[in-house]
């Protein structure tokens, strides 16, 4: 019988787990409310309210045992809300470099900028193609760009160690096709000459970026004339005259990849659906916004579990902390709980009362914990391969209102498993049992 | 040891919060057990006796960069060079471009140089035979459900035949077997075409090379071929750069993330509060016995002794946790190698891993026992037994 109703009891709590993931921001600010409501305005929940408040007020005195909840469950949010932030920074590096305003065409098939390849004549098909936007001069707006890669020097790596950035050969449209895109130090290459202008996220990375400095790439030196910054993925590149770097890397007069500035974002349709219904050409367009989204999903949802995972273990930890702590709290307390039921207090505000106070130091805790992973990794700078480009990508972690709400929901739900099987156990103790024995 | 049994009385005298205490004590140290498998598996990448003889050589420029086929001589006439293969990366992907396949284009001779892929002869004849064949290893056969004998469609995601179109027949004509399982994961997932017939079918090759794998004769000569190596092209357009295959696997990996990095900050926040929570419960167990260890003391226990039980009790809580956490990360670790069908490689806990963890435990059991055996240990008699304390 006792097996049946703690295992009811667990399928309960579980069903209110599933529940609690998917209840957004207001039904949980809902719940607050009718918590409320109930406690002001019946019986039994001013009967809750002063049994918590009886629980709360001696908090001070178990101190040490109420700091292993809060302890607890700011290491679970704080490691959660860290691991989290690194896809969110990614994801967000990586999509804030497209927009609905621009597209990218690619040979079809092709995955990423480095694997396609277009023809002179392909792009001037493609400069054609209806759509797209032009300058007060009545040309079209299109970046056809080379992609290659560059072993550069690591910073604060072992000696000789080299890290891979992508190197893009542009034209003087790729700046009207990227307006986040503003050199910050320095000025903009000479085309035809070999210089180059490095990303504030390449940097940040690899030794020996700064202006004035030289650089060899395919055994020719370039002089490094500019910084620009972008705010995105393309921060992590090098940007040189599209011509030089063909020469450089034997590539002939085909480019990558073309960017193209749409007239309007709905000019997307048309735009594609010409391209892939003209006969001399082998492409796909897609918006900027896509084809970036697309490039980080993968590794976003890769980074999203193994946080997700971490935290699930740490929090199956911080549930049997909490729940021992608040089964001693119930314990010390059981002559004080029964002592309330013999002169009437119903079960209910008892479960409520300890179950606030659980609830309380998760909330805290969760705090703590949101507090600390902003505090450290807000803008804390990362790299790593990234998907879908041959150079390293440098990204800041990004702890956002939404992931602290996420980490404050599972402390809110450790607390809530924390404070569930001692809060029944305290208001199904017999009263006789519990009278004598504490 | 034999005040064991009353050690063991102490540890247990509360069932439930032994318990739950112990509950958390293991799911840390198979936290760490996972994540130091994880870490172990980032260190250990290229480092075999195999790996050791191996050189690979890319170019300088880039890793997209090719080089000329007629280094293949030149490698091969240095002193002390085995075996020079090549192979070209093909970038394949099977039915949809999300299921990538590690897929090379391979020189004759490329089997040779790996031991560790063990392919019949009969299996490696029909591959040397037939243009359009393809060996791969027994995982990934496993994996789509490849059989000897099977026409297969691959899509390449970065190579177009002559007709421009990226789906390329092949026809798998044998499997790697790999021995390891643990070392060797990677060629589990293998996908082999013969070099050839991508050269020929590709416009976009047109002989050229991605990278050499070298296998030197005496692994302490390693050094000097391999500058011997990177010596041919210096100055020339094409340059090389020559690293043995663990130093080549450790850049790629450091380029990924700083794995230790990670690993430390998450044990650290994992480890800090486990402290807290078990030095609760050792407190707990300590305050609630009072009366008990001024018994103790009452029979002529000396402080000491009180001090050392008191601890002992709290290393086993920890060991027995620990032990029983890193248990369950080598039993739960491979379980999830084998389920993501290679994708990962969380190998058991090796024994600097169980070395790490015990010693931690061990560590954590005696600051944890510290403050409550220092307690036990000034419990005064008296005061103790009239309750006062």
């Amino acid at each position: 019988m006792k097996f049946l109703k703690n295992f009811g009891l667990l399928l309960l709590a579980v069903g209110l787990l599933v529940a609690w993931v998917f209840t957004p921001w207001w039904g949980a600010l809902a719940l607050v409310v009718l918590l409320a409501l109930w406690m002001g305005l019946f019986r039994s929940g001013a009967q809750a309210r002063s049994v918590a408040a009886v629980g709360i007020s001696t908090l001070t005195q178990r101190l040490g045992s109420s700091a292993v909840i809060v302890v607890g469950i700011a290491g679970v949010v704080g490691v959660l809300v860290a691991l989290l932030a690194m896809a969110e920074g990614y994801a967000r590096t990586q999509s804030n470099s497209g927009s609905l305003q621009t597209a990218i065409v690619l040979r079809g098939a092709s995955a990423n900028e480095v694997s396609s390849s277009l023809s002179r004549e392909d792009i001037v098909q493609i400069e054609q193609a209806p759509g797209v936007a032009r300058n007060a001069k009545g040309e079209p707006i299109v970046s056809a760009e080379t992609v290659v890669a560059a072993n550069l020097p690591v910073k604060n790596g072992p000696k000789g160690d080299t890290g891979s950035a992508q190197v893009r050969g542009i034209s003087e449209a790729a700046f009207l096709v990227r307006p986040n895109a503003k050199i910050v130090e320095g000025r903009t290459f000479q085309p035809g000459l070999r210089e180059i202008i490095v990303g504030k996220g390449a940097v940040r990375q690899f030794d020996g970026l700064n202006v004035g400095a030289t650089l060899k790439l395919g055994n020719q030196p370039w002089t490094v004339v500019g910084i620009f910054a972008s705010g995105d993925a393309l921060e992590s590149e090098l940007w040189g005259d599209a011509n030089v770097v063909n020469d450089t890397y034997k590539r002939g007069s085909g480019r990558n990849s073309a960017t193209v500035k749409l007239e309007k974002p709905e000019a997307i349709q048309a735009f594609s659906e010409s391209l892939e219904n003209n006969p001399q050409l082998k492409v796909k367009a897609s918006t900027t916004l896509a084809f970036f989204t697309k490039q980080s999903e993968r590794m976003t949802q890769i980074l999203r579990i193994i946080g997700i995972t971490v935290g699930a273990i740490m929090a199956v930890g911080a549930v049997f902390g909490a729940l021992n702590t608040m089964f001693a709290a119930v314990a010390s307390r059981a002559r004080e709980i029964a002592t309330l039921r013999a002169i009437g207090f119903r079960g209910l505000p008892v479960v409520v009362a300890v179950m606030l106070e659980t609830t309380l130091l998760a909330l805290i805790g969760g705090l703590a914990g949101g507090a600390v992973a902003w505090l450290l990794f807000n803008g804390f700078e990362a790299s790593t391969m990234s998907a879908g480009s041959v150079g390293k990508l440098s990204f800041n972690l990004a702890v956002s209102p939404g992931l602290l709400w996420e980490g404050i929901k599972w402390a809110l739900a450790i607390g809530f498993v924390g404070g569930l099987f001692p809060a029944v156990r305290a208001a199904s103790l017999p009263v006789t049992t519990a009278l004598r024995e504490a | 040891m034999k005040y064991l049994h009353l050690i063991w009385a102490a540890l247990f005298r509360r069932k439930g919060r032994t318990f739950l205490t112990l509950v958390s004590i293991i799911t840390a140290f198979l936290l760490f057990g996972l994540l130091d498998a994880v870490r172990v598996g980032f260190d250990q990448a290229g480092k075999s006796a195999n790996g050791a003889q191996r050189l690979q050589t890319g170019a300088k420029l880039s890793f997209i960069q090719l080089l000329p086929m007629s280094l293949n001589a030149r490698i091969t006439q240095i002193d002390g060079v085995k075996d020079v293969a090549f192979a070209n990366w093909f970038g394949g992907a099977y039915q949809k471009p999300e299921n990538q396949v590690f897929s090379f284009a391979v020189s004759p001779n490329y089997l040779d140089v790996y031991p560790e892929m063990e392919v019949s002869a009969e299996h490696r004849k029909a591959f040397a035979e037939t243009k359009d064949g393809a060996i791969v290893g027994e995982g990934l056969a496993k994996k789509f459900g490849w059989k000897v004998g099977d026409q297969i469609p691959m899509q390449s995601t970065i190579f177009p035949d002559r007709n421009g179109s990226q789906n390329w027949p092949f026809k798998i004509v044998g499997v790697i077997h790999v021995a390891d399982k643990k070392a060797g994961a990677f060629y589990d997932q293998m996908f082999l075409l013969n070099w050839k017939y991508f050269d020929d079918t590709t416009p976009w090759n047109q002989g050229q090379v991605g990278w050499y794998v070298t296998r030197v004769k005496d692994v302490n000569q390693a050094d000097r071929v391999l500058k011997a190596i990177d010596a041919i092209s210096e100055n020339s357009d094409h340059e090389t750069r020559t690293q043995t295959e663990q130093a080549a696997m450790s850049a790629w990996m450091r380029q990924l993330a700083d794995i230790n990095l990670i690993v430390t900050s998450i044990m650290g926040a994992v480890f800090f509060t486990l402290l807290l929570l078990a030095g609760n419960t050792m407190m707990q167990a300590v305050r609630e016995r009072t009366g008990e260890i001024a018994v103790l003391k009452t029979l002529g226990f000396s402080g000491g002794s009180v001090l050392a039980m008191v601890l002992a009790e709290s290393v086993l809580l920890l060991l027995i946790g620990g032990v029983v956490g890193l248990v369950l990360a080598s039993v739960i670790g491979p379980a999830v190698s084998a389920g993501s069908g290679g994708a990962l490689n969380l190998p058991a806990a090796g024994l600097t891993s169980w070395l790490i963890g015990t010693g931690l435990a061990l560590l954590f059991g005696l600051l944890v026992g510290a403050l409550p055996a220092t307690r036990a240990m000034r419990v005064n008699i008296t005061d103790a037994l009239a309750g006062r304390a």
